[in-house]
Parts: C-alpha cells; sequence; structure tokens
C-alpha cells in the first residue's frame, strides 16, 4: 500500500531548457503534501514527472532518481505504464471519458488490467470505489447513465474514484478544486483528508488557504525570473512553513506580496 | 422598434453569402431538372427502342448492384487502411516523419483518375493475376473467390482496390483532423490510468472520433459511387450480377457504363444512360442524407437527454 516517494537531485528539462532545477524532498506515506508557489515555478511539472506524466510532452527528459517502494521510477527497467498504474492522478479539470457511463469510467482502468473482470467483483470495485470517493448515495440509482451529466464537483468525485479503482499506492492532484465552486472544493477537500489514511497524496494548488487547510507538509517553489528554472525553496510541516518561514521569499508569498 | 444601423460591409459581405448559397443550390436544381427530363423518355422507352434491347429496369439494376458493390468493397479496404495511417501521422509517428508522410498522403488526392485507371490497367491488375488463381484454389468454396480467375486480372476486386487507392488520402486527412481534436483531457485521463497508447486510443481517440469517422467514410463512399475513369479501365464488364471477386465476368458500374457506352449512343440510348445517371444521382443524395443521419443521430440524442 501506500508508501513515501524519494526524490533527489531531480531535473527536469523540455528540450534544452530546464525547467526544474535540483529538487530534494522525500513526499511521506499516509499524509498530504502540498506544493505550492507562482505560476510557472514547476511544481505542475514537477507533480506530473512524479508519474512520468510529463514525458507525453515531446523532448520531456529528467535527471536524477525518484525512488518509489524501493525501485527508481526512472530506471530504464521502468515501464511508465507500470509507473501510472501505481501513481494515479486526478487533473485541474474534471475529466470523465464522455461516452461512458458513469460504472464503466470506475472500471476504465481496473478493465485495463483485467478484460474479464467478473460481474461481482467488478460491481464491488465500483460501489467501493464511488463510496471512498463520496459519490456513491449520490449516483448509486443512475450508474449507467453518462458521467458528463454530473455536476462538476461529483464529475471530479468521479474522477477520484476512478484513479483509486486501480489501487494505486500514491494520488497525485493537480489543482483539483481550481474548476469547482466553494462548496464542491470543502466536498473534496473533506475527501482529500479521509483518502489520506490509506494513500500518499501529493497536491498543487494555488490557493494558500487550501494548502493549509488540507496538507501536511508544504513544499514552496519558486523561480528567480522568467526564463530560469523552478525551484525548491524550501519544505517542511505545513504549520511551521506558514508561521514561521525560513525563507523571505516564501514568506513574501505566503504574505501574498507577489504571485 | 429601432431599425439597426446598416452597415455597407455587412450588406455587401450578407449580398455575396446568400448569392454564392443560392448558386450551389440553383446548380443542383438544374442538375437534377436536366436529368429528370431528359431521363424519363430513355426510362419509359420500350426494349426494342434502345440498343441495349431491354426494359429499363433490367438494364440498370445491374449497373446499380455493380455500383454499390465495388464501392462498399472499396470502403471496406480503404476504411481499416486510412484509420491506421491516419493514427500513424496523429498519435504514432514521431513529428519529423508525420509531416511528410501527411504530405504525400495529400500529393496522392491530387493524382487525377486515369492515372491510377492506367495503374490499375498495366500494374495491378497482371501482379493479381497470381494472387486470384491462387485465391481461386484455396478459398474456392467461399463464393467471392469461385472462379474461374481471371485470365488478365481485370477484375472486381482490382477495381475495388484501385478505387480505395484512390479514396484512402480523403479518409485519412479527415481522420487525421479529427484524431488530433482529441482532447488532450481524456487522452491524458486514459494514460494517467496506465493505458499503453493503443488503449489510450481506444479509450479516448476513438469514441471522440466515430462519428468523424462515419462521416470521412461516407465522404469517401460518395467518391467511390460516382468515380468514372479507372473503373471503366480497369474492369472488363459484362453486366451481370455476381458477388464473385475474381472472375473475368462482372457488373459495370453506372458512371464508368456512361463513359464507355456514350459515344456510340443515339436518340433513346443516350436518354437512357443519362437515365442511369439520374439513378447515380439520387443514390448519392441517399447516402449523403444518411451520413448525416448517422453523424447528427448520436449528438442530437446526447442533447435530448442533457
Amino acid at each position: 500500500m501506500a508508501h513515501q516517494i524519494e526524490v533527489s537531485n531531480l531535473n527536469i528539462y523540455y528540450g534544452d531548457f530546464l525547467a526544474v532545477e535540483d529538487v530534494n524532498i522525500t513526499i511521506e506515506a499516509r499524509s498530504v503534501t502540498a506544493f505550492i508557489g507562482p505560476s510557472g515555478c514547476g511544481k505542475s511539472t514537477f507533480l506530473r514527472s512524479l508519474n512520468r506524466m510529463h514525458e507525453e510532452i515531446k523532448g520531456a527528459r529528467v535527471e536524477g532518481k525518484v525512488m518509489s517502494n524501493g525501485h527508481n521510477l526512472y530506471d530504464s527497467a521502468m515501464d511508465p505504464v507500470d509507473v501510472r498504474r501505481q501513481i494515479g492522478m486526478v487533473f485541474q479539470r474534471p475529466n470523465p471519458f464522455p461516452t461512458m457511463s458513469i460504472e464503466q469510467n470506475v472500471l476504465a482502468g481496473p478493465r485495463l488490467n483485467n478484460k474479464r473482470l467478473k460481474k461481482s467483483v467488478a460491481d464491488d470495485l465500483v460501489e467501493q470505489s464511488l463510496t471512498r470517493s463520496g459519490l456513491w448515495n449520490e449516483v448509486k440509482d443512475r450508474l449507467n447513465k453518462p458521467g458528463s451529466g454530473l455536476s462538476g464537483g461529483q464529475q471530479q468525485r468521479l474522477c477520484i474514484a476512478r484513479a483509486i479503482a486501480v489501487e494505486p499506492d500514491v494520488l497525485l492532484m493537480d489543482e483539483p478544486c481550481s474548476a469547482l465552486d466553494p462548496i464542491s472544493t470543502s466536498v473534496i477537500e473533506d475527501l482529500i483528508h479521509q483518502l489520506k489514511d490509506d494513500y500518499t497524496i501529493a497536491i498543487v494548488t494555488h490557493n494558500m488557504q487550501q494548502a493549509a487547510r488540507v496538507s501536511d507538509n508544504t513544499a514552496f517553489f519558486n523561480l528567480d525570473g522568467v526564463g530560469k528554472p523552478g525551484r525548491l525553496i524550501e519544505h517542511g510541516p505545513t504549520e511551521i512553513l506558514f508561521s514561521t518561514p525560513s525563507n523571505p521569499a516564501t514568506e513574501a508569498y505566503i504574505q501574498g506580496r507577489f504571485g | 422598434m429601432n431599425k439597426t444601423i446598416q452597415r455597407p460591409g455587412d450588406t455587401i459581405f450578407r449580398g455575396t453569402a446568400v448569392a454564392a448559397a443560392t448558386t450551389i443550390l440553383v446548380t443542383l436544381a438544374a442538375v437534377g431538372i436536366f436529368l429528370t427530363i431528359k431521363g424519363i423518355p430513355g426510362m419509359t422507352a420500350s426494349p426494342e427502342e434502345v440498343k441495349h434491347g431491354t426494359t429499363f429496369l433490367a438494364y440498370v439494376a445491374p449497373l446499380v448492384f455493380g455500383t454499390l458493390w465495388a464501392a462498399a468493397l472499396a470502403l471496406a479496404i480503404a476504411t481499416p487502411v486510412a484509420i491506421g495511417v491516419a493514427l500513424f501521422i496523429s498519435h504514432y509517428a514521431p513529428r519529423k516523419l508525420a509531416g511528410p508522410v501527411g504530405y504525400v498522403i495529400d500529393l496522392l488526392a491530387a493524382v487525377p483518375s486515369v492515372v491510377f485507371g492506367a495503374w490499375g490497367i498495366m500494374t495491378l491488375a497482371p501482379a493479381m493475376r497470381g494472387p486470384y488463381a491462387w485465391l481461386e484454389d484455396n478459398l474456392g468454396f467461399i463464393p467471392f473467390f469461385a472462379g474461374p480467375a481471371s485470365a488478365t486480372g481485370r477484375t472486381m476486386l482490382t477495381a475495388a482496390l484501385v478505387l480505395a487507392v484512390m479514396v484512402i488520402p480523403i479518409m485519412t486527412a479527415l481522420c487525421r483532423e479529427i484524431f488530433l481534436q482529441t482532447p488532450r483531457l481524456h487522452e491524458e485521463a486514459a494514460l494517467a490510468l496506465g493505458a499503453t497508447r493503443w488503449e489510450m486510443v481506444r479509450m479516448a481517440v476513438f469514441p471522440h472520433a466515430k462519428s468523424g469517422i462515419v462521416s470521412a467514410a461516407m465522404l469517401a463512399l460518395g467518391r467511390a459511387l460516382g468515380e468514372t475513369m479507372a473503373v471503366a479501365m480497369v474492369l472488363s464488364a459484362s453486366g451481370v450480377v455476381t458477388f464473385n471477386l475474381i472472375s473475368s465476368t462482372n457488373p459495370s458500374t453506372i458512371a464508368a457504363n456512361i463513359a464507355l457506352s456514350f459515344k456510340e449512343a443515339s436518340g433513346l440510348s443516350v436518354n437512357a444512360l443519362i437515365a442511369t445517371g439520374l439513378v447515380l444521382f439520387v443514390i448519392t443524395f441517399a447516402v449523403n442524407f444518411v451520413a448525416r443521419l448517422i453523424v447528427t443521430g448520436p449528438n442530437r440524442a446526447k442533447a435530448a437527454k442533457s
């Protein structure tokens, strides 16, 4: 189940452009780690490098190590497909598959690994995943309806259900609430609290209050200027980083003086 | 009520747009009227009055069959190839290769059909004699390959292959555009679940592109139905109705038959040929109409649900 991710000396490039420079951080198991920082500081790029999703952009590559469960994710023997089955992802905008029903959306991942999912097993998995994402009671009577018919917040919880149905160790969330209204946002935040009992969670957020509310640890990214690489400035327990940041840039950002 | 201000630019633009739209409709109507007026005497002519010596229905039936059969075969061959090439360009090929391949495919669309016909008759047909004989020997129990295998290779299957090559470019170009429009969000959703590239294509790209693929296929079908020169040159036709793909007796197609017979026709025979043209006109219309129904169908159902 959930285990920590150790990142050491990670440089992320797009072609020749160094996007994120020399990140060293341990993302603790069964806790929520928030990545904050101004736009363009590389926090999303860094998050996506944790399950090799950034490789979908042409020319992207990394140097350094990302250790999870004793394996380097960037080892030449590692298949990105396997990495992503262990490290799931929830995106900025809810993205259920539009032609699939709610049930089919949840089963999309499990069906990749196991084509002949037994009906009873599949039904259990659907109920389990939707219950865990707090959506079961709202959709149990319309599992065959298209996922795109749900509200934005419900769609995002459906996407969380779809991600955890694969039983990953780690959940990465890339600004999961930025397209949602405040009520849906608070529902998702509560959900994140519950999920951290079983998963290692890393979340990128633009909203510092959200980082303060949901996370146990916070990492602050910054960049020196346009065209310069993003760097991890400091990280630590959320209360400490928000109350007594050690770096003046962190303090300035947290107090809303830039970003 | 306030009168809205008329700007000259708007007036001129609207005028030209309306004129252009009207021209299309008038042209179409003119063609329809021409075919109907000239065609009716051909339809009602008695067998003694025309060269082909049968009633119109008996004359046109094998041609209609040949037209639909050739076009359907061409489509069956072209669709998987076009989808494959389009996918290769949109989702598999490195960018350096995707550009040139797409360009070559577009070039293929610019080759005149006479050239395809010449290629079919001089290169493809002789080359296919061996395979046809093999098909007859080994798969002869299937009615499609019952034989006797043609000695010239100028068979329905050869014609369909040439037609397929001719419609692949347009289908590929359309499919490629549709595949490229797949929302990044859905592709990433599939990949993040641990989908391989092919699984991602099936989960995100195909569902998105389904209606587009159908309309591309229908456009290609329209082209295949009306194609004249290539079929006229390649196919050795004899006015029969058969599903046999490799023999030397084949049904002709309407367009090819008109091209081949027009020069020597006179009097009511000309009218009969024009009447077959009218039939083709109606078939093409019907195909486009059905295609439109298929394409808008799912969307309309979706709109009704939400």
